[in-house]
Formats: structure tokens, C-alpha cells, sequence
């Protein structure tokens, strides 16, 4: 069932390439912001890029996650499944991993691109890697969160920012760090443990608010 | 215990309840705060190190107490309104909220004021303080979640979920100052062993702490109360008690 699901969200996505490829030409931009307001001073970016990263990453997925649940919600789709009682769990799950790979998977493909822009070193840069191919599903997992929550509220927008944003503070401080400590040529096994913790905790209790707030929304 | 609490779940039985309890819970809160107040800025000795400054506790550690006992409480209506589908436990989570926040926002304020002279900083991005900004948020998200809908059952129900989806921040708060090393130092009331305060200020900051917990729920009554004039004002009984036409 997840499979059927998620097949017709990659189609979905296949036929809209902008809900996907605006989040991925937005991360480049907020990129290259930052050295023309900063200054294109290499030590400087180079210190600076962890956050950078992150920061445009957590932004550019944020983006992406105001449309997840609008069109499903007005054309009732979701009206059909929780009526049905079937498959809510799967749909969630199937939305969250399309959600991840049209968003999250880029990004991650993108970022030696990104390294090399920076000038961000080699130990640096693996770390970097690892640390959005672990927080980017969670990243997924929360937006999908967000989304459901503010589904049929009036003025989603802005709201479903200030909602999420603090719940990505956790996950920033722990990627950052990791990128940090291995531009200082540091072991970061403990942050890069902390993310998965994170990740499996969200990804085993997440779904369940998801689909409990799918039901609240449409009753 | 269900068989005591289960009338308190019909609207107009609670508005009595709170009605009867406010007075007495204001009562006994400003005298006890008054007390534990004075006591703790006025006589209370000074510390060694920090000098007068050391009487920003008297205002900090309860507040910032409170906003997380504030949080759980929420979060536990939240849960009845969720799982038991009762009204007034949805009623009563909007009702808890803004005073929350207050008691949030206080705790940070205080905090800042008390971190300036003591660590020469405002504001400084440990786990302890970061966390505390998050349960600002969360308060705050509850509060707007709800306003963002124009069906209140919906609202109240969705902000609901996320007052129970936060409660995660509430241990991670707590333990903050255990499991980072943080500016802020650890906990002296809130362990097992003896307190690490001296008991000339440990029992104006415990009076005054129990004066806060008691304007709380002076003030959720009064909230609760509020709120349930404001659901239920179409009924009859509001008519009768209000005596209006």
C-alpha cells in the first residue's frame, strides 16, 4: 500500500516539477547570498559554512512543505482516506519519503557543489554529507508534521514557520556541531549518534500525530 | 477519583467549581506571595558572591518552574481533550496557555536580567536557555495554532495535538543542565538529596514558589471560567446564572 502511494506521489511530482525544483533553486540562492552580504572572504565562509548550509537547507524544505497536504485537502483526497479508514498510516509515510526524496535527496546530491563553492575542506565536507543524509528525513518527517497540522487552517503560511522552525533548533545545533568538529579534524560519531536517535524517534512517533491530525482536520 | 472528577466534566458544574475555588486559591496566593516575596527581597540574607543580586531567584526559579509544571498540565488536558473527547479539557488547554507563556517569558526576562551582572552576558545560546525559548514557542505556536482556524472545535483540537506533541521539550529542559555542560548551573531544589541552598533562602524561595503555583490556578479558574461562559452562551443555564434576558 505504502508503494502505491508513493508511486502516485512521484507521478504527482513528476508532473509538477516546480513544487520540487523551486525549494532546490531556492537553497542555491540563500547559498549564495551569504558570501555577497558576508563578504567573499574564504577563511571566513569556510568557518561559517556549517550553519549556512543548514540554515538554507532548513529553509528551502520549509518552502516545499506549505504545498504537502493543500491539493490532496481541497480536491478530498485525504476526506476519502480517513473516511475509509484505511491506509492513513501508509499515505503519511508514503508522503514523507516522496517528500524526502524530492527535497531532502537533492540536497544531499547538491552538496559537494556547495562544499566547493565554500571552500569547505575535505573532513568538512564528508561530515557534511553524512549529517544531511541523516537530518534531512527528519526534516521531512517534521515539515510532514507542520503541514498536517495546519491543513485547513486559514492563514497556514507564515503560521506553519513559527510552529516548525523551533523544532528544527535541535536538529541545527547537533549538524552544525559535527560539521564544526570535523573542520577541526575532531571525532563527531556522538553528534552524528544524536541525529539518528532523533531521526528514529520522530520517524517511530511522528507518523502517528500525523495521522491523528489528517483526522482532526477533515472532521 | 474518576467518580469525584467525572461531573467536573459538564461545563456548568466546573463554572460553579472554579467559581467557588477562585477566591480562596487568589486569596491565599497574594498573601503567601506577598510573604514569600518580601521575605526573599527584603530580609533574606544576601549571598556571598552575588550580593543583592541573588534575590532575582526569588522570581526566576519559580517562574521558570512553573512554566514547565504550566506546560505538563496543559499537555495533560490536551491528552483528556484528545483521547476522551471532553470539551472542557479542550477549553481549559487554550485557558492554560497564554499564562504559560507569561510565566515562560518572566522566567527568560528574569533570567537575562540575572545573567548580565552574573555572567556578563544577556543572553548566551546554552542548551538550558535555548530549550526555554523553545517552550516559549511552543506556547506561543499552541496559542496561534488555535486562532488560525475559523472552526474552533477543529482549532482547539489541532492545538491540542501539538501542546501533546511538545511535551517532548519538557524533559529536555529539565535534564539540560545534566546532559550538555551549560552556563547555567545545575539543579539545587529539584533532586533527591538535601537541597544545595542554605535554608535561610530556601524557605522564602519554596513560600514563595508555592504562591506562584497557587496564582496559577487562581488564574486558570478564572481563565476557565472565562472561557466557558464564552463556549457555552447560548445555553440556558448561562442565562439563568447571569440573570440576563
Amino acid at each position: 500500500m505504502v508503494m502505491t502511494f508513493l508511486r502516485r506521489e512521484l507521478v504527482l511530482l513528476a508532473r509538477q516539477k516546480a513544487d520540487w525544483l523551486n525549494p532546490l533553486l531556492f537553497f542555491i540562492i540563500v547559498l549564495t547570498l551569504f558570501p555577497l552580504g558576508v563578504g567573499p572572504e574564504p577563511n571566513q565562509l569556510r568557518i561559517m559554512a556549517p550553519g549556512i548550509v543548514w540554515i538554507a537547507a532548513l529553509l528551502s524544505v520549509l518552502l516545499a512543505a506549505e504545498r504537502l497536504f493543500r491539493d490532496d485537502y481541497r480536491n478530498g483526497v485525504i476526506e476519502q482516506l480517513v473516511a475509509s479508514r484505511q491506509g492513513v498510516m501508509a499515505f503519511v509515510l508514503a508522503k514523507t519519503a516522496a517528500n524526502w526524496l524530492s527535497t531532502g535527496l537533492p540536497l544531499v546530491l547538491l552538496s559537494p557543489v556547495v562544499a566547493m563553492l565554500l571552500g569547505v575542506d575535505k573532513a568538512a565536507f564528508i561530515a557534511m554529507m553524512l549529517t544531511l543524509l541523516l537530518g534531512t528525513p527528519m526534516l521531512s518527517i517534521l515539515s510532514v508534521l507542520g503541514a498536517a497540522l495546519t491543513m485547513s487552517a486559514d492563514k497556514g503560511g507564515i503560521l506553519l514557520a513559527l510552529l516548525i522552525v523551533p523544532l528544527y533548533i535541535p536538529l541545527l545545533i547537533f549538524a552544525s556541531a559535527a560539521i564544526e568538529a570535523a573542520g577541526m579534524g575532531l571525532s563527531y560519531s556522538g553528534q552524528l549518534a544524536i541525529l539518528v536517535a532523533m531521526l528514529l524517534l520522530a520517524l517511530a512517533l511522528v507518523p502517528l500525530a500525523v495521522a491523528s491530525a489528517l483526522r482532526i482536520n477533515v472532521s | 477519583m474518576f467518580k469525584w472528577l467525572h461531573p467536573l466534566a459538564k461545563p456548568e458544574t466546573l463554572y460553579r467549581f472554579c467559581g467557588h475555588l477562585f477566591p480562596w486559591l487568589m486569596l491565599s496566593a497574594l498573601t503567601i506571595l506577598l510573604v514569600g516575596n518580601v521575605w526573599g527581597l527584603v530580609f533574606a540574607p544576601q549571598d556571598y558572591q552575588q550580593f543583592d543580586t541573588v534575590r532575582i531567584m526569588y522570581i526566576h526559579v519559580p517562574s521558570a518552574l512553573l512554566s514547565m509544571s504550566t506546560y505538563t498540565m496543559m499537555a495533560i488536558a490536551a491528552f483528556i481533550a484528545l483521547v476522551w473527547q471532553v470539551k472542557v479539557a479542550q477549553w481549559s488547554v487554550l485557558a492554560i496557555a497564554p499564562i504559560g507563556a507569561v510565566f515562560t517569558a518572566i522566567s527568560l526576562l528574569t533570567g537575562m536580567a540575572w545573567g548580565k551582572p552574573m555572567w556578563g552576558t544577556w543572553w548566551e545560546w546554552d542548551a538550558r536557555l535555548t530549550s526555554q525559548l523553545i517552550l516559549l514557542f511552543l506556547y506561543l505556536g499552541v496559542i496561534a495554532l488555535y486562532g488560525a482556524f475559523s472552526d474552533r472545535q477543529t482549532g482547539g483540537k489541532v492545538a491540542s495535538l501539538l501542546a501533546v506533541i511538545g511535551v517532548v521539550n519538557v524533559p529536555i529542559i529539565h535534564f539540560s543542565v545534566e546532559w550538555w555542560h551549560t552556563l547555567h548551573q545545575g539543579a539545587s531544589i529539584m533532586k533527591f538529596d538535601t537541597p544545595s541552598v542554605h535554608p535561610s533562602m530556601l524557605w522564602p524561595l519554596l513560600i514563595s514558589l508555592l504562591g506562584f503555583y497557587l496564582l496559577m490556578l487562581a488564574l486558570v479558574c478564572l481563565r476557565l471560567r472565562t472561557a466557558i461562559l464564552e463556549h457555552e452562551q447560548h445555553r440556558p443555564w448561562v442565562r439563568a446564572t447571569l440573570g440576563g434576558h
